[in-house]
Order: C-alpha cells, then sequence, then structure tokens
C-alpha cells in the first residue's frame, strides 16, 4: 500500500527518538503494546511543574512504519501542550495528519494510550489528581 | 524489470524468463486456436503446442506425459487433489493426513473436507520445520485415503523426508499427495521415485507465466483418480474442465524444458549467494536467527528473524530498491504473525522480526552485496528506534514485563 508523505517522513526522519531520565520527578513514562502484538511504543513526557506544560517529549518504538510516524508525530504535538492539552488528543487525528490506511488505525490508538499512559505516570508520580484515563481496547 | 529494483521474493513470483516470454507470443494472435478443436488447422497447432509443453513438463518431473492434469495454478491443484481425493475414495475412508507448516491452499482445502465429514490430522514440526516419521505413521489409520506434504516450504525453504514418507504411505496403501509448488524447477523432482502419487506445482515459481499449473496424477500402479471439482466439457480427461490457456501452457513447457537445463547451475550458483548473504547479515549483526533446517534447505532461501525489529517497519527502510518478504503480521491484514514460523517454535516476537530472502535465476552478486548493506543498515536504524533493544541492551528481563495487550 503507498503511504502518505508525512507517514514516510516521519518514518524516514523520526523526531524527538530518544529517552528522558525516568528518576526526574517531571518525567511522566508511558509504555505501550506488547512484543508478541508487533508494536510496542514508549513515550516520555516532561513537564514543568510550574507551568504544568509539557517542555519536551522523547519516544522509542518497535513497530511497523505507521506505528514509528504515529509515535514521532505524537511527539512533536506534545511539545508546548498543557497536559490538559495533551489529554485531549485523539487518535483520528493522527489518522487525518497521517493519512493512516483502515489497517493502521491501532496504530493511532496506541500513540494515543502511550500519551495517556505517559501523563498518568507523571500524575501519580507527583500525587496529582490522576486525570488521564485509558480506555481497554 | 525495474533495473534499480532488487528482486529477492522469488517465492512469491519469479519473473517470466524471456526465453518464456518469447515463445509464448505467436499464440496469442498468429496461432488462435482452441487445443479442444479438432475439425481446422487453428485447432491442430494449439494441441500439438500443448502436447509439446505437456512432453516438456512431464520430462523435468520424469513422468508420463498422460500424468499431467493442466489447472490455472498451485492452488487448484492442491484443491482438486485433495477435495477430489476425498470425494473419489469416499468409500475407502475419510481421513486425511498434513502438517501445521502447510500452504494455506492445502489447510483450507482440507477445512472444507472437515465441513463436509471429513477428519483431519495436522501433523506438528519440530524447531527445524520437520514432520516426525513416526508421528505421520503412528497418525495412519484404516480410514486414512491421504498423505499431503509439501516438499519445500515457501517461507523457510525446508525440504521434507519425502523419500521416507513415501515409503510409509506404500507400507499402509495410502495415497501420498505432495504440493511441489517450491521445488519443482529449483531442484530435482521426481514423483515417482519418490512414491509421490499426485503433485501441485506452478508455473511462476519456475520463470514460467501466471495463471498456468498443474496436478500430477499417477496412471499405473496404483491407478489413482481424483473427482473433478470444475465441471464442463470434460477436459484433462475429465478431471479438469475448462478451455485450455494456450499461450501459458506453452510459456510453462518452455520454463520446464529451460529448468530441466539450468536447474542444477542455478542452484550451485544460488547456494552459495544465500550463503553469502545469510553469513554477510548474521556477521554484522548480533542476536539474528535463522529459522528453519539449514541442512534440509532449498538452495535459493533463507529466512532470518533480526531480534527486537519488527519485520514490516524494517522493509520499510529499503522497501524502495529491495523486493522481499516478511514474516510479521502487519504486511497481511491479519495481525497474527506467520503461522509458519510460530509452528517451528519462535515466539510472536521472533516471528514478527524475520525477513525472507528468496534469491532467483536473475539475483546478481552486486544484488546481495547491495542487500547486505542496505538491510543492516535498516535493522541498526530500527534497533535505536526499538525500546526493547534499549531494554534489552540494559539488561532489562524483556519476558518478565507485564505487557498491555491490545
Amino acid at each position: 500500500m503507498a503511504y502518505s508523505e508525512k507517514l514516510l517522513d516521519h518514518f524516514k526522519n523520526p523526531r524527538n527518538v530518544g529517552t528522558l531520565d525516568k528518576a526526574n520527578a517531571g518525567v511522566g513514562t508511558g509504555l505501550v503494546g506488547a512484543p508478541e502484538c508487533g508494536d510496542v511504543m514508549r513515550l516520555q513526557i516532561q513537564v514543568d511543574p510550574e507551568t504544568q506544560k509539557i517542555t519536551d517529549a522523547k519516544f522509542k518504538t518497535f513497530g511497523c512504519g505507521s506505528a514509528i510516524a504515529s509515535s514521532s508525530l505524537a511527539t512533536e504535538w506534545l511539545k508546548g501542550k498543557s497536559v490538559d492539552e495533551a489529554l485531549a488528543i485523539d487518535n483520528m487525528a493522527i489518522v487525518e495528519e497521517l493519512a493512516l490506511p483502515p489497517v493502521k488505525i491501532h496504530c493511532s490508538v496506541l500513540a494515543e494510550d502511550a500519551i495517556k499512559s505517559a501523563i498518568k505516570d507523571y500524575q501519580e508520580k507527583n500525587g496529582l489528581e490522576v486525570t488521564a484515563v485509558l480506555e481497554a481496547h | 524489470m525495474s533495473q534499480r529494483l532488487i528482486y529477492l521474493d522469488n517465492n512469491a513470483t519469479t519473473p517470466t524468463d524471456p526465453r518464456v516470454v518469447e515463445t509464448m507470443i505467436p499464440y496469442f494472435y498468429e496461432n488462435p486456436g482452441n487445443a479442444a478443436s479438432r475439425n481446422h488447422p487453428a485447432g491442430w497447432v494449439a494441441e500439438g503446442a500443448v502436447d509439446t509443453a505437456r512432453e516438456q513438463i512431464a520430462d523435468l518431473i520424469n513422468v508420463d506425459p498422460r500424468e499431467i492434469i493442466f489447472t490455472s495454478g498451485a492452488t487448484e491443484s492442491d484443491n482438486l487433489a485433495i477435495k477430489g481425493v476425498f470425494e473419489m475414495y469416499a468409500r475407502k475412508g475419510n481421513h486425511i493426513i498434513t502438517a501445521t507448516t502447510e500452504h494455506k491452499a492445502v489447510l483450507d482445502a482440507c477445512k472444507k473436507v472437515e465441513k463436509k465429514g471429513g477428519e483431519v490430522t495436522y501433523l506438528e514440526v519440530d524447531s527445524e520445520g520437520l514432520i516426525s516419521l513416526e508421528a505421520l505413521e503412528a497418525a495412519i489409520t484404516d480410514k486414512t485415503i491421504l498423505v499431503s506434504i509439501m516438499w519445500a516450504n515457501n517461507e523457510t525453504g525446508v525440504i521434507q523426508p519425502m523419500k521416507e514418507i513415501g515409503e510409509i504411505c506404500a507400507k499402509h496403501g495410502v495415497l501420498f499427495m505432495s504440493d511441489a509448488t517450491q521445488a519443482v524447477g529449483k531442484i530435482p523432482v521426481d514423483p515417482k521415485a519418490t512414491g509421490v502419487h499426485l503433485m501441485a506445482f506452478t508455473s511462476h515459481k519456475m520463470y514460467g507465466p501466471k495463471g498456468v499449473g498443474a496436478l500430477f496424477v499417477n496412471r499405473k500402479n496404483p491407478r489413482v483418480k481424483v473427482t473433478s471439482q470444475m465441471d464442463g466439457g470434460g477436459h484433462e480427461r475429465g478431471m479438469r474442465s475448462g478451455t485450455l490457456n494456450v499461450p501459458g501452457i506453452v510459456g510453462f513447457g518452455k520454463a520446464a524444458a529451460i529448468a530441466k537445463e539450468e536447474m542444477h547451475e542455478d542452484a550451485a550458483r544460488l547456494s552459495k549467494l544465500r550463503d553469502k548473504l545469510q553469513k554477510g547479515l548474521m556477521d554484522v549483526l548480533e542476536e539474528s536467527y535463522v529459522n528453519g533446517s539449514q541442512e534440509h534447505r532449498m538452495p535459493h532461501v533463507t529466512n532470518i528473524s533480526f531480534k527486537h525489529v519488527e519485520g514490516e517497519g524494517l522493509m520499510m527502510t529499503f522497501n524502495q530498491n529491495i523486493a522481499l518478504s516478511s514474516g510479521s503480521a502487519c504486511t497481511s491484514a491479519s495481525l497474527e504473525p506467520s503461522y509458519v514460523l510460530v509452528a517451528l517454535g519462535l515466539g510472536d516476537d521472533l516471528a514478527h522480526s524475520s525477513l525472507r530472502f528468496s534469491l532467483g535465476r536473475f539475483t546478481t552478486e552486486e544484488d546481495i552485496d547491495e542487500t547486505i548493506k542496505q538491510v543492516a543498515e535498516g535493522v541498526n536504524h530500527m534497533r535505536e528506534l526499538s525500546p526493547i533493544w534499549e531494554m534489552y541492551k540494559e539488561g532489562v528481563d524483556i519476558d518478565a514485563i507485564e505487557w498491555s495487550e491490545h
């Protein structure tokens, strides 16, 4: 199947690949998926405790091109957003932006889960009210 | 073929040899006849061309031309053999034995047989991809009418102990059918010397055109018959009706004649290139594993898992330049990884990490050198991106993690 230019760009030049220090209180980590299913995403956010804004985001993904592009795009969108704004990111926005084919929609769902999971981790670590809700799929 | 695309997906289909294409061309316009038309020269020419092709194909596998039934391809041949035997020998029994690593054309035909009251035993394979002869013999009952075991596997290239299976079938008076799609034209295949009574194969895996295949049906000792699955004009001794694909059959015949001449040379050259490719990748990429037996294997195939890298994503790093296939789920509509690799005992994660390299007559040494380079770069790139690779490098026990299945 043919992929969109945007998807190929995120796949070939993934943004924000890397690892943030888990020991840092401002870092939230989300690890979703499973190797048996063919995709695992680890998405991390760095939150400024003063402003509650996401100042940095990093990812690493084991998966197909759509999974890598979805997580790369997610990190790009997260930077500069408040935690509440980040929670509003919907997987269908990723589907539209990357023009994911129907068989790849699960990749965008996984990216949304990774965002929510990272925020949940950050909120739990800092004794904040947990507003991130992971939907069961 | 495009000059820049390196084609290493010859188990999916082979390019049609230009010498084959040349022999087919006169049978589209100049010689338009239907091989079943008995009353004019156009029909006679077509019939003669089909006879020649039938002889060429029979000669390649050392059988009588009257034992070749033309079909549309190996899927149809598999269906005709399995369903046809099930119906023809219904009075003798209803039990069929096959293996879990067979092609879907065999497995799905068996599933259909089960729905019609048949019983099917699916033999498991060991980590090499080989069936157990003891398990086969133990599975045979007085209701067993057919054993269907593929000659060589499409994903791993693993070759089954055909002669030994043939002996067991002969001992128990059971028909032996083989899907030899990946083997015919690539290695010597002699069904009669092997005790095979029915054998499916196809033109487009041996440098012939797509859309034409054959079923070998043994004529003597024992005389085997199958109930037709396609009814009509009674072509092909009543076993497969339908106007013969004359240009396709002519091409199939030429492909068989070329294979007979060049198969040994091709195999010797390709096994060296395959070994170079496999070694070249294994030497530079740690945590790489060859899937299936390396001793009992087709000369042009290798299937390798690159741990902690997902196959489809990996292919996207080079698929503008190199065509091959992956056992990973994401390549197909289903999300399950290759059932063949899982049957060998690979975990789903390793099955998702596999690539199948299948070389062919037109593969060059430059193709292999370039493939080693691009695949190694791709694996390293994907490992840089892989959280599981990072954990593995940090010594984290990945199996101990509770993954969120979705």
